[in-house]
């Protein structure tokens, strides 16, 4: 058994994981209309393949992934595409993206799927090619193409798979009740994911405020076969100990190299959602059009954990769980520390929504005021990348990128540890994320007038080699011009002629001055 | 916790040093604080008003009154009313607001203030009430005679134990204790029960987690390092002992209430730990081969000078900068 490594900072905030009562899982039910962003992930969008007016089946391909940076999408139910156009997607900005809406007939009406039972004897890139058929990105958060993760770079090799169940953002409970409910699934998802990136250990990491969900966890690896070494993990809750690097530093005491990724260290994260939709997609052929949202805050009369059809609106969700909007402001996507707010309830849940949060005014007050920064060091003692957050503030106000860049900014995983200690209420993560978003836009300038400017010499230099080529062919044939003249004149009898006349006249012309010229 | 909250808590820890001092000198420092806490929201109002900021939040912040009671308490008690008024302005106009206020000051306000005093009026403070046991203590009366008509009030003064260790003449450390009224069981009669007070005051902030231990143990070791060296076994060129300095002046109060000021120190723990132990180097050597009295002050603002350049030197290793090693892959 392995031992937990303790890892730099961290904070404490108040779980209130029982809200939702994690383990028990509800249903969010059929809504009228689904609205599903061609872009769930962090990537390329997919191309629609269907039209409007269309009727399509539950498990239908919509939109078909062209790049590997891309990943597919299909319908969560039966229905009719009413549109597809640009409409307000999850995201911190607010902004629109291109979504199908999906008019729902309520018959639910799915395709049969067909799997590969064998997977063990198929070959892994066709593995691969099912999980990025079935539309899979990670589903804990950041969305990235699980297919691209799991076809690494070449040259590196993967000896350990992480499932990483911690979940350690406080109101969150969705893969805690997964966890609950399906172990055997996420137990045999990892299972099919190791084999696919050549693990030979699978750990499964559990933080100790999900007793229950630990218990299943192992009793679900007790019961089956494995190729791996496999253990389960606990260590005492204290967040962000779920963060990717975190947690790899806590189960194997390693650092991922700044700048670098897991596979340098032979490591590979995944989610045990994403290993439930994984092995779903390999032994049943069905594609990912579900998830567990834990909908939560105590201005909702039902929270809980539901299972929701992704492009469910969250208008629909607030419905389900018998919002009360008496006494709230915020309606935030995530949670409490990651999280962002929404700006209305339109929007839909897509593949990386695994909690919405909708406190009361009591609950989460809106932040006061920021005051002043009194450098008192809190934040510094609680980031768990060891940053200078209080120094890093300092530098982002006075946009010195030069400083920014030595005190690591790139480095921060942006885990709000520091903004919640904060006793200023200083917004530092809005801080750090818009320094790093001007110095990234300030080295594509960099590289781009970097570029116009080897054009623009490599033009300078073609037109003056030119103009010196041009400049050589005349002067040679100047030179040859010349070259036949000289000859030309000392053939010619009559040219001679007029020299010596006109050499005669000159010294005519000379002789009478009585001073001789200087210059003659 | 609030900015507030920090404020307000330092404020209650110096409760056990302010009681000490009281007891020992008598109300004097009671009225400086009360009065120069009343000065400095005045002039941080006015500061703000002339900066066109809204004064409510910052007034509502403590951050003042933390500036005032510190240098109120570095203040011999019974200081003249104009001394205080000076000494407040300084700290909170010329070491606070004319860098632009809470969190700009790259010096500690409060020793701006107490140096500036130091240097302008060396008599008035340099002279120290005589401890409780070794002359009268005023009464409140007294205190206010002093504070407002300087000119009518006679209290009873006396070097302190730091002056006396500074003039001794060829006396051993040992018999300089026996024979000199004011000193007591380890340092100064009343000196050592303050420090040991404001110390128990510091330690109360570093349960509540107000600041880290490495600026007052990076001083305090330092010191005891430097006494030690320079103790020269109690010989009459001794420079006293450890004890002696730990629980002399403002040590005690400069390693918890001073030096701990993060504004105006270095950083990171590492920094902050060279800080305070340049600090207490510093206060050794002034204490011991300079002209003034004590010397946290001094120290202090010179250190002030150097934690951007310790910042330089001292940025912890961030995750994921340790070189991976071969065996790891």
């Amino acid at each position: 058994m392995r031992s937990a490594h303790a890892i730099h900072g961290g904070i404490h905030p108040d779980e209130a994981k029982a809200l939702a009562a994690p383990g028990k899982l509800l249903d969010a039910g059929i809504p009228d209309k689904l609205v599903l962003p061609l872009s769930q992930h962090i990537g390329r969008q997919p191309e629609a393949v269907v039209a409007v007016g269309e009727a399509v089946k539950g498990g239908q391909l919509l939109a078909l992934a062209e790049s590997p940076m891309s990943v597919s999408l299909h319908a969560p139910t039966s229905g009719i595409v009413t549109a597809i156009e640009d409409r307000p997607v999850p995201h911190p900005s607010g902004m629109t993206n291109l979504c199908i809406e999906l008019q729902c007939d309520g018959e639910d009406d799915w395709l049969t799927f067909t799997g590969i039972s064998n997977w063990r004897a198929t070959d892994r890139t066709k593995l691969i090619e099912a999980i990025s058929g079935a539309g899979i990105a990670g589903m804990g958060g950041a969305g990235f193409p699980t297919a691209v993760k799991l076809n690494g770079s070449p040259g590196q090799s993967i000896d350990t798979l992480i499932i990483n169940g911690t979940e350690c953002e406080p109101y969150i409970s969705s893969d805690d009740t997964l966890m609950q409910i399906d172990a055997p699934s996420i137990v045999a998802g990892a299972e099919i994911l190791a084999y696919i990136v050549g693990a030979k250990e699978i750990l499964f990491a559990v933080e100790d405020n999900k007793p229950t969900a630990l218990t299943a966890m192992h009793d679900a690896v007790a019961a089956s076969e494995s190729e791996c070494q496999r253990d389960v993990m606990t260590f005492p809750t204290k967040y962000p100990s779920g963060g990717e690097k975190q947690l790899i530093e806590i189960l194997t005491g390693k650092q991922v190299p700044s700048g670098g990724l897991p596979a340098h260290l032979g490591i590979v994260c995944q989610n045990p959602g994403t290993a439930v939709a994984v092995h779903a997609a390999i032994l049943e052929g069905k594609p990912l059009t579900e998830r567990i949202v834990t909908l939560t805050g105590e201005a909702l009369g039902k929270p809980g954990n539901y299972r929701v059809r992704l492009g469910t609106p969250i208008s629909h969700l607030l419905a389900v769980t018998e919002f009360d909007p008496s006494n709230n402001r915020r309606l935030i996507h995530g949670g409490p520390m990651m999280g962002f707010a929404l700006e209305n309830s339109d929007v839909p849940v897509i593949k990386t929504t695994n909690c919405v949060l909708v406190p009361t005014e009591q609950e989460l007050p809106t932040p006061p005021p920021a005051q002043a920064c009194i450098r008192c060091g809190h934040c510094a003692e609680a980031c768990p990348a060891s940053l200078l957050p209080q120094q890093l503030y300092w530098y982002a106000r006075a946009k010195d990128q030069e400083q920014l860049e030595k005190h690591h900014l790139f480095d921060c995983i942006e885990c709000g540890a520091c903004s919640w200690v904060c006793p200023s209420h200083i917004p530092l993560v809005q801080y750090y994320r818009a320094a790093k978003g001007s110095i990234i836009d300030a080295r594509a300038e960099k590289i781009r007038s970097d570029r116009s400017r080897e054009r623009f010499e490599a033009r300078q230099e073609r037109v003056e080699r030119e103009l010196a080529a041009r400049e050589a062919q005349r002067a040679a044939r100047r030179a040859a011009a010349q070259k036949k003249a000289d000859t030309d004149a000392d053939d010619d009898p009559i040219a001679a002629a007029i020299a010596r006349a006109k050499a005669k006249k000159q010294a005519a012309d000379e002789a009478p001055s009585a001073v001789p010229d200087a210059d003659s | 916790m609030s900015t507030a909250g920090i404020m307000q808590t330092v404020l209650v820890a110096t409760l056990p040093g302010v009681i000490a001092l009281t007891w020992f000198f008598g109300p004097g420092t009671l009225v400086n604080i009360a009065v120069g806490g009343a000065l400095a929201l005045a002039f941080e109002a006015g500061a703000l008003a002339l900066r066109d900021r809204s004064p409510t939040p910052y007034l509502k912040d403590y951050s003042v009154l933390v500036t005032s009671t510190l240098l109120c308490i570095a203040l011999p008690p019974y200081s003249p009313w104009w001394l205080v008024a000076t000494g407040i302005f300084s700290s909170v106009i010329l070491g606070k607001h004319v860098f632009g206020g809470l969190g700009y000051n790259p010096f500690n306000p409060a020793m701006v203030g107490y140096v500036i005093l130091l240097i302008s009026f060396p008599l008035q403070m340099s002279t120290w009430q005589a401890p409780r046991g070794l002359g009268e203590i005023p009464g409140i009366m007294g205190a206010l005679t002093a504070f407002i008509s300087p000119a009518t009030y006679d209290g009873v003064t006396m070097a302190t134990p730091l002056d006396v260790l500074r003039q001794n003449q060829g006396l051993l450390m040992a018999d300089l204790q026996a024979q000199k009224p004011q000193f007591g069981l380890w340092a100064g009669v009343g000196w050592e029960w303050v420090n040991i007070a404001f110390l128990v005051g510091g330690v109360w902030l570093l349960y509540k987690r107000i600041f880290t231990w490495h600026a007052p143990v990076g001083l305090l070791v330092a010191l005891g390092v430097c006494a030690a060296i320079g103790f020269d076994s109690g010989s009459s060129e001794s420079g006293g002992s450890p004890l002696l300095h730990w629980l002399s002046g403002a040590t005690m109060f400069g390693a918890f209430f001073i030096i701990t000021d993060p504004v105006s120190s270095a950083v990171s723990n590492k920094g902050r730990l060279i800080f305070g132990a340049l600090i207490g180097v510093l206060i050794y050597l002034i204490r011991v081969h300079g002209n003034y009295p004590d010397a946290v002050a001094f120290a202090v603002l010179i250190l002030n000078f150097a934690a951007p350049l310790i910042d330089q030197y001292t940025q912890p290793a961030v995750y994921g900068s340790k070189p991976v090693k071969e065996d790891d892959l």
